[in-house]
């Protein structure tokens, strides 16, 4: 497979997760949760901070259907990750170096 | 597996801070060793992956879900130390803009995926491949086990941080039974993602996955000698 080809089809197969596939995620607790509450624990949870964001939740503030609501936040999440990620990934890698009569 | 705010209390999450700012110190100077200009763009790819995945919750019986820690996939795929800086920012985005995870459990968090995951799942691999035939066809397997492996594990780690610092008076015993019990299940479906997403991978650009570095300089030769003989 080309490089090109590669990155294309990751992306568009994280973007396909986040924005589609997610509406049918299970919504019942994830583990921990699950077992905060059988334990009794779940009532310390504080409010989040930013629970009041424009995406808080998975959900696009001012956007009412569901399906689309959840997409464009996965679908912005999943952008937003992999900018900050990839800049990162450039910004500590090793240059390659080049051949001296490329460098003049 | 996000820690909320409030189940901790400050001195487990200021120490949990601590231990995630040296993690992601140690992280970033090792990163440099593991990428390139060639896989710099995967740090970027699978950490969008990792937070695409774990929007995915996947039942696991008794109303209860998982979804994918990504700590032995990221690993794999690009490295431990690259992998730990994914987690992280995987969580950064999560817990600033989502509202999963909170954000004094940030460090918790951090510690928990980013230290805990990433380094069990990668040290499982590295067992799993002295233990396994030298083929790439091991590289999938040994990564799907090591997911396995590391979702129990980074479970028991919060119970031993709810043990320093747990905001609620409650019994270790069934807390640890419990969570033990759940994420033994997660983890399965973990390892079924794992060993999905590296084998696609390492079928489609095998010299892009870091934990079958060892195994292309090797096959390289191979290639190159049959090719002499025809």
């Amino acid at each position: 497979m080309r490089k090109r080809t590669f990155w294309i089809a990751g992306l568009v197969v994280a973007l396909l997760l986040a924005g589609f596939v997610s509406y049918y995620a299970s919504s019942n607790p994830d583990g921990l949760e699950h077992v905060a509450e059988q334990t009794g624990f779940l009532d310390t949870a504080d409010e989040h901070a930013a629970g009041d964001g424009p995406l808080a939740d998975y959900a696009v503030e001012g956007v009412d259907d569901g399906r689309l609501s959840g997409g464009l936040a996965g679908v912005l999440g999943t952008l937003v990750t992999l900018l900050v990620a990839g800049g990162l990934g450039y910004a500590v890698r090793r240059r390659s170096s080049r051949p001296a009569a490329d460098r003049s | 597996m996000h820690v909320p705010d409030g189940f901790l209390d400050a001195p487990t999450s200021i120490a949990t801070g601590v231990v995630a700012t040296a993690a992601v110190a140690v992280a970033l100077r090792g990163a440099r060793r593991e990428l390139d200009d060639r896989t710099a763009p995967m740090a970027g790819l699978v950490a969008a992956f990792v937070f695409a995945a774990q929007m995915i919750n996947f039942p696991v019986g008794a109303g209860t879900s998982g979804h994918l820690l990504g700590g032995a996939l990221a690993a794999v795929l690009v490295g431990p130390f690259t992998g730990a800086l994914c987690l992280a920012v995987v969580l950064l985005v999560q817990g600033l803009l989502f509202a999963d995870g909170g954000i004094t459990a940030l460090g918790t968090n951090i510690t928990l995926f980013s230290l805990v995951a990433v380094g069990a799942g990668w040290l499982v691999f590295r067992g799993l491949q002295l233990l396994l035939p030298r083929r790439l066809s091991s590289v999938p397997v040994a990564a799907g086990l090591a997911g396995l492996v590391s979702v129990p594990v980074t479970a028991v780690a919060f119970v031993a941080l709810f043990a320093a610092g747990g905001q609620a008076p409650v019994a270790l015993e069934p807390v640890l039974t419990a969570m033990l019990g759940w994420h033994v299940l997660i983890g399965v479906g973990e390892a079924l993602i794992t060993a999905l997403v590296v084998s696609s991978v390492v079928a489609a650009r095998p010299d892009l996955v870091h934990g079958a570095r060892p195994l292309l300089a090797t096959r390289g030769l191979e290639i190159r000698t049959a090719g002499v003989a025809a």
